[in-house]
C-alpha cells in the first residue's frame, strides 16, 4: 500500500539511533512519589486518601473530579507522606499526593487478575479503562474513557493506532512496538469490540520497518487490523495529520477525529487499555526514553508514574558532559526542565539533555519572506503573516488568518532562516484568544 | 548539576539555515555570470561590479551609524543587491554611477522602508531604473573600447562583438545569431549576456532549496506565451528562443522576480506574479519604447504583491473545501 502522508512538514535531526536499540529496563522508584491531580485535560481529579493513611498499588489516591477527567492510582506502597503543591514539568506547582514508598510494592486484591475480554460488555469494557485512569499518553493527556465514547458510535469507521512517533530522539513507542506487540495488538481488538463498523489500523512512520515487519506478521490474520507505513516527516504523528494520512479525511481545529469517523490511541494507551481490560492493571507505568547527546548511557525504562525525573537520569548513567538545556519530553514539542525533581506523569514520554542549546546560539533576525513557514506548516496557515499581528497584539488578525487554526507543532520555527520565534508567538496568541472567548 | 539551565518554549531545535546562508548562496550563484561579464567585458566591468557592491555595503553601514540602529549578525543582502545593481549596468558606464545607484539601492528604497524585509521594491532593480530614467543615454550605450587584451578590454574588444544589444537588433529586423545569445557572446549589461552562466547559477540556487521554479516558470511560460500571441512572428522557435535569451530576461526571472522580499510568500501567489511578469514584459517588449522591460514589469509587479498575497491566502487545512463531512 501507498504511504501515507501529508503536506508540509519538515525534517529535524530524529536522534533515534542513541536509544532505539536498548531494549527497556524496569527502574524501581527509590524515593517519594508525586501524583499531581491533574496529569490530564479536563477537571482535576479529587483526592480521597488522607496524610498518613497507607496505600497500595493500584489503589485509587484521587477520583475523576467530572465527566472529562481521570483517576489517579498510586504505583508503589506506602504511606501518604503529604498533600501538597509540587512543582510539575510545565514549571507550574500543581495539587500532589506524595506517597512514601515502602517498597513492598504490596496490590490492592484483584490487581493483575486475568480477565477474558471477548465476554466483556461495551459498558464493562469503557469502565474498566475508566477506572484505570487511562488518558492520551501521546502529550495530551485527553481522558481516554471520553475518547472511547463518542456521540456517533456507529460512525466511527476507523480506529487508528498512533505509532508514528515522528518526534525526535523519542523511542519509547518503538521499544513497546517491538517488546508487547501482542499486547498492543490485543488492545486494539479491545478497542475495535466497542465500535462493531470500524477497521483497526496501526500507521507506523517508514524509519520503523522492523515494528511494521513484526506487526504486518502478527496482524497477518486479524481481517479487521491493518498496519499502514507512513512517510517519515515531522509532524506525522499530529492528530489531524494521522487521520488525514490514513483516510483522507480532513478535520479541522474545532472538529474531534469522530467527527471525521475515526477515533485515535497512541502506543501506549493502546497497550495500558490491554493491561486495564484484560489484566487488571491501571496505569502506573510509562516508558520513558532518557536520551540526549549529553547523557552518558541513552536508554528506554519502563517506570513507574511519580517517580522523579533525577531517578531517571541517574539510572542512565548521569550526563556525559553539562547540559545547556534539559526537555520533558522531544526537542519539537517538550518542555525545557529547570529543575529535574519533577514527576513522571501519565503524559511523560522522554527525557532529554542536550549539549548546545540551538536557541540561544542563534539571535533573531528580520523576516526575508521566503515562505519557508509556509511550505512547512502542515495547518496551510501562513505563519509569516500570524507572526507581525501577534507582534501588535492584533488577535483579531489572528483569527481571522486562521491562527487558531496552528497546531504548535514547531516546524515553521525550525525551518525559519531568520530564527523567529514564530510557534512561540503562536502558543501564547492562541492563550490570548482562547482566555478572552471563555470569558465571554 | 550545574544551577542554571536554559528554559524556553518549544521547539528546541533550529535548522541550519540561515539568512546570510542564503545570502551566500545567492552570491555564489550570480558568480559565473559575474565572472563570465569580466571575461567578456574586461576589467572595467571588474571595477562597476566592486564599486556596486562597495557602495552598498558602505551605504548601510553608513547608514546604520547614523540612526544609531544596532545590526545583528551581517547577513551578506548588501552584497546581494550591489551586485545585482552591478551587474545591471552596461560595463561602459562612468563609475560614479554605480555608487548614485547603490547608494538609492540602499538608503532610499531598502532602510528608509526599515532595512531588511521591509521594502516593497527590489532595491537593484530600482536602483538601476534610477540611473536608467536620470542618465538614458549612459544606461543605453554598451560601447565597448577597441583595445588589444582580454584583460583590460574583454573579449568583446577583441572579437569585435556588435556593441547594440541582440534584443535592439531584434527589433530592427536585423540578424541575430542564436547560439551567440545562449552563450553570451552578445552585446548588453555586465550579468545578463549569458544565459548558460545564469542557469548555471540557477539549478544550483534550486539544488540548495534557495529558490523554488515556480516564480520563474510562471514567468518564462507565460512570457513565451504572450510572444507566440501578440510578438507578431507567430509560432517562429527561433525568434521565441531569442526572446527568453535576449535582454535581462534570464536574470530577472531566475534572480530577480525571485528575490523573496519583493515577491509574495504564498505558493499560488508566486504563480500569478510570474504570469504578471510574463505578461507585462511581453507587453512592454512588442509595444513599448525600447527593446527591454524586464526590470519596468519587475518593480512595477513589486507593488503588486499585497494584492496578489491577499488573494492568494492558503485554505487551513480542514476548513472548507475537501473538509470531511459524514454522510
Amino acid at each position: 500500500m501507498a504511504r501515507g502522508t501529508f503536506r508540509g512538514g519538515s525534517h529535524p535531526y530524529d536522534g533515534k539511533e542513541l536509544s532505539k536499540d536498548k531494549p527497556t529496563t524496569v527502574l524501581l522508584p527509590k524515593g517519594e512519589l508525586v501524583y499531581p491531580v491533574s496529569q490530564h485535560i479536563g477537571a482535576p481529579a479529587k483526592i480521597i486518601v488522607e496524610k498518613g493513611e497507607h496505600v497500595l498499588v493500584g489503589q485509587k489516591l484521587a477520583e475523576a473530579g467530572g465527566f472529562v477527567s481521570a483517576c489517579v492510582v498510586s504505583s508503589v506502597s506506602g504511606t501518604v507522606k503529604a498533600i501538597e503543591p509540587r512543582l510539575m514539568v510545565n514549571g507550574t506547582m500543581a495539587e500532589s499526593v506524595v506517597v512514601e514508598n515502602d517498597g513492598a510494592y504490596e496490590t490492592v486484591p484483584g490487581f493483575g487478575e486475568k480477565r477474558d475480554v471477548t465476554k466483556l460488555s461495551k459498558e464493562d469494557i469503557r469502565n474498566y479503562v475508566k477506572e484505570a485512569g487511562i488518558v492520551g499518553m501521546g502529550g495530551a493527556g485527553f481522558p481516554t474513557h471520553v475518547k472511547l465514547t463518542p456521540k456517533n458510535e456507529d460512525e466511527i469507521d476507523y480506529v487508528i493506532v498512533n505509532a508514528a512517533e515522528c518526534e525526535p530522539y523519542l523511542t519509547s513507542d518503538y521499544r513497546m512496538m517491538l517488546e508487547e506487540t501482542e499486547h498492543l495488538i490485543g488492545g486494539l481488538k479491545i478497542i475495535l469490540q466497542l465500535f462493531d463498523h470500524a477497521q483497526g489500523v496501526i500507521a507506523v512512520e517508514d524509519n520503523k520497518p522492523e515494528a511494521i515487519a513484526k506487526l504486518t506478521a502478527l496482524t497477518e490474520k486479524e481481517e479487521r487490523i491493518s498496519v499502514r507505513p507512513l512517510k517519515t516527516k515531522y509532524p506525522q504523528g499530529a492528530e489531524r495529520m494521522l487521520i488525514y494520512a490514513v483516510t483522507g479525511r480532513q478535520i479541522n481545529s474545532s472538529m474531534l477525529p469522530a467527527d471525521a469517523g475515526c477515533i485515535v490511541n497512541n502506543v501506549d494507551s493502546v497497550i495500558s487499555i490491554y493491561l486495564a481490560v484484560a489484566e487488571s492493571t491501571p496505569l502506573i507505568r510509562r516508558i520513558i526514553t532518557v536520551t540526549g547527546d549529553a547523557v552518558a548511557d541513552p536508554r528506554n525504562f519502563v517506570v513507574r508514574t511519580g517517580t522523579q525525573y533525577s531517578e531517571l537520569l541517574e539510572a542512565a548513567g548521569g550526563f556525559r558532559e553539562e547540559p545547556e538545556k534539559i526537555i520533558s519530553g522531544g526537542p519539537m514539542m517538550g518542555q525545557a526542565l529547570y529543575s529535574l525533581e519533577v514527576p513522571v506523569t501519565k503524559t511523560s514520554s522522554a527525557l532529554l539533555a542536550l549539549k548546545k542549546d540551538e536557541v540561544a546560539a542563534f539571535a533573531p533576525g528580520a523576516c526575508i519572506h521566503c515562505g519557508r513557514c509556509i511550505a512547512a506548516c502542515p495547518g496551510q496557515v501562513v505563519p509569516q503573516k500570524l507572526y507581525p499581528a501577534v507582534m501588535r497584539s492584533d488577535y483579531e488578525t489572528f483569527e481571522k488568518l486562521n491562527g487558531m487554526e496552528c497546531c504548535e507543532c514547531g516546524s515553521c520555527t525550525f525551518v525559519c532562516p531568520a530564527k523567529l520565534p514564530l510557534t512561540q508567538a503562536f502558543k501564547q496568541a492562541r492563550k490570548s484568544v482562547l482566555d478572552s472567548r471563555r470569558k465571554k | 548539576m550545574k544551577a542554571l539551565y536554559h528554559v524556553s518554549a518549544s521547539p528546541h531545535v533550529r535548522s541550519n539555515t540561515t539568512t546570510a546562508g542564503i545570502m551566500r548562496d545567492v552570491v555564489i550563484a550570480l558568480t559565473p555570470a559575474c565572472l563570465f561579464g569580466i571575461w567578456q567585458f574586461g576589467f572595467r566591468a571588474f571595477l562597476v561590479l566592486l564599486v556596486s557592491v562597495a557602495t552598498c555595503v558602505a551605504s548601510e553601514y553608513l547608514f546604520y551609524r547614523v540612526v544609531k540602529r544596532q545590526k545583528g549578525s551581517y547577513e551578506c543582502s548588501a552584497v546581494v543587491t550591489g551586485l545585482l545593481l552591478g551587474m545591471n549596468l552596461p560595463a561602459s558606464v562612468p563609475l560614479w554611477m554605480p555608487v548614485i545607484g547603490g547608494v538609492f539601492a540602499i538608503i532610499v528604497v531598502k532602510e528608509l522602508y526599515g532595512g531588511l524585509g521591509q521594502n516593497f521594491m527590489n532595491p537593484a532593480l530600482a536602483g538601476r531604473c534610477f540611473l536608467l530614467v536620470c542618465f538614458a543615454s549612459r544606461m543605453a550605450s554598451f560601447t565597448v573600447e577597441k583595445g588589444s587584451g582580454v584583460f583590460l578590454n574583454g573579449a568583446a574588444a577583441v572579437d569585435g562583438i556588435s556593441s547594440a544589444t541582440p534584443l535592439a537588433l531584434i527589433k530592427e529586423g536585423a540578424e541575430y545569431s542564436l547560439s551567440d545569445m545562449f552563450f553570451g557572446f552578445t552585446g548588453g549589461v555586465i550579468g545578463e549576456t549569458s544565459t548558460l552562466m545564469i542557469l548555471i547559477g540557477a539549478a544550483y540556487m534550486v539544488v540548495r532549496g534557495v529558490i523554488s521554479l515556480r516564480i520563474p516558470l510562471a514567468y518564462l511560460g507565460s512570457f513565451a506565451v504572450f510572444m507566440l500571441l501578440f510578438g507578431g512572428h507567430g509560432a517562429d522557435a527561433s525568434y521565441l528562443a531569442a526572446q527568453l535569451c535576449g535582454g535581462g530576461l534570464m536574470l530577472g526571472a531566475f534572480f530577480m522576480a525571485t528575490d523573496y522580499v519583493t515577491s509574495p510568500v504564498t505558493p499560488v501567489g508566486r504563480i500569478v506574479f510570474g504570469i504578471c511578469l510574463g505578461v507585462l514584459t511581453g507587453i512592454f517588449r512588442v509595444f513599448g519604447s525600447g527593446a527591454e522591460g524586464v526590470s519596468y514589469a519587475i518593480i512595477f509587479c513589486n507593488l503588486l504583491v499585497p494584492l496578489i498575497e491577499k488573494i492568494t491566502m492558503p485554505r487551513a487545512f480542514g476548513k472548507g473545501g475537501k473538509q470531511y463531512v459524514r454522510k
